[in-house]
């Protein structure tokens, strides 16, 4: 995906793409390692980081794992540019969708 | 009148920090959209800039105190285990739901869904406050940015909603109790 495009305001789109898809990203691997947790016995396991929380502990940690290291990656490629904003917008807000509803149990219950 | 240490950090969970998140949320929105929208012609002052600021700053404390306090406080506790051969299940609110087939549900979709689904609010506030502090006054310049971070806001409020409904509906079915007792008023025996 093209991203670059010219500047057209006096302070770039990247470093607010870089937010908004890392958000998506941060938002989806929590609803993905929910529902890893709750089907793959070997990965709930590996998830109990806090016995007193269980899984619950392994699998926002890892979420936000995923969504700092997500923005600090884009952050650094982005900043300073101005990118196409739509294709970064749809793709956060579909990941972002997607996140809530595989917190859902009864759509996690259909893998 | 006298509360139990476990009831008031409940308290302080629901009432303190996620009901007031959720009541901040219709502001965070009115605000981005009244103040920043391209069509509006006054542009958003210094001062505008730095309520905005400070205020999406003080929801994301909001919404991080309220899932790390939800998340390692309150939730240890609801999910205690009973010991074996327990008939008393008051004190094990997880128990206690999943014990009879009119509440389990409570638990198996309200609990299994707030769990997670909550953590969605401070993720999507947080990068909200970021991009406010890092545009200010400029957001205005950048439409496609303003909406998409109001979606993330309005996908905060419904995170946060969902999980304060079934937080409330939780401790009205099985409420997190235990702890110690602490006095509030003395009261008179008549």
């Amino acid at each position: 995906m093209n991203t670059t495009a010219e500047a057209t305001t006096s302070f770039p789109n990247g470093p607010g793409a870089a937010a908004v898809l890392a958000a998506g990203i941060g938002s989806f691997a929590l609803g993905l390692f929910a529902v890893l947790a709750d089907k793959i016995p070997s990965i709930k396991s590996w998830m109990n980081f806090s016995n007193l929380t269980g899984p619950l502990s392994g699998v926002t940690t890892m979420a936000l794992i995923v969504w700092l290291a997500a923005w600090t990656v884009l952050h650094a490629r982005w900043r300073g540019r101005e990118v196409r904003f739509a294709p970064v917008s749809r793709i956060a807000l579909a990941l972002l969708a997607l996140g809530i509803l595989l917190t859902f149990p009864p759509i996690a219950d259909l893998f | 009148m006298e509360i139990t240490t476990r009831s008031l950090w409940t308290l302080i969970h629901g009432m303190g920090f996620g009901a007031l998140y959720l009541l901040a949320c219709s502001g965070a929105i009115v605000e981005l959209y009244r103040r920043y929208c391209s069509h509006n012609p006054a542009h958003p002052t210094h001062r505008d800039e730095t309520f905005l600021r400070v205020y999406l700053v003080a929801m994301a404390a909001l919404a991080w105190l309220a899932v790390i306090t939800g998340s390692y406080l309150i939730y240890p506790w609801y999910r205690a285990k009973p010991p074996a051969g327990a008939t008393d299940l008051s004190a094990f609110p997880r128990s206690l739901l999943l014990s009879s087939p009119h509440t389990s549900a409570w638990h198996t979709m309200g609990m299994e869904w707030k769990e997670y689904i909550a953590w969605i609010a401070p993720i999507a506030i947080t990068m909200a406050a970021v991009v406010v502090l890092q545009y200010g006054r400029r957001l205005k310049d950048h439409p496609p940015l303003r909406n998409t971070i109001l979606c993330f806001v309005w996908a905060s409020l419904l995170a946060a909603g969902i999980a304060g409904f079934f937080g409330a509906m939780l401790n009205k079915n099985a409420p997190v109790e235990g702890g110690g007792t602490i006095h509030l008023v003395q009261g008179e025996a008549k």
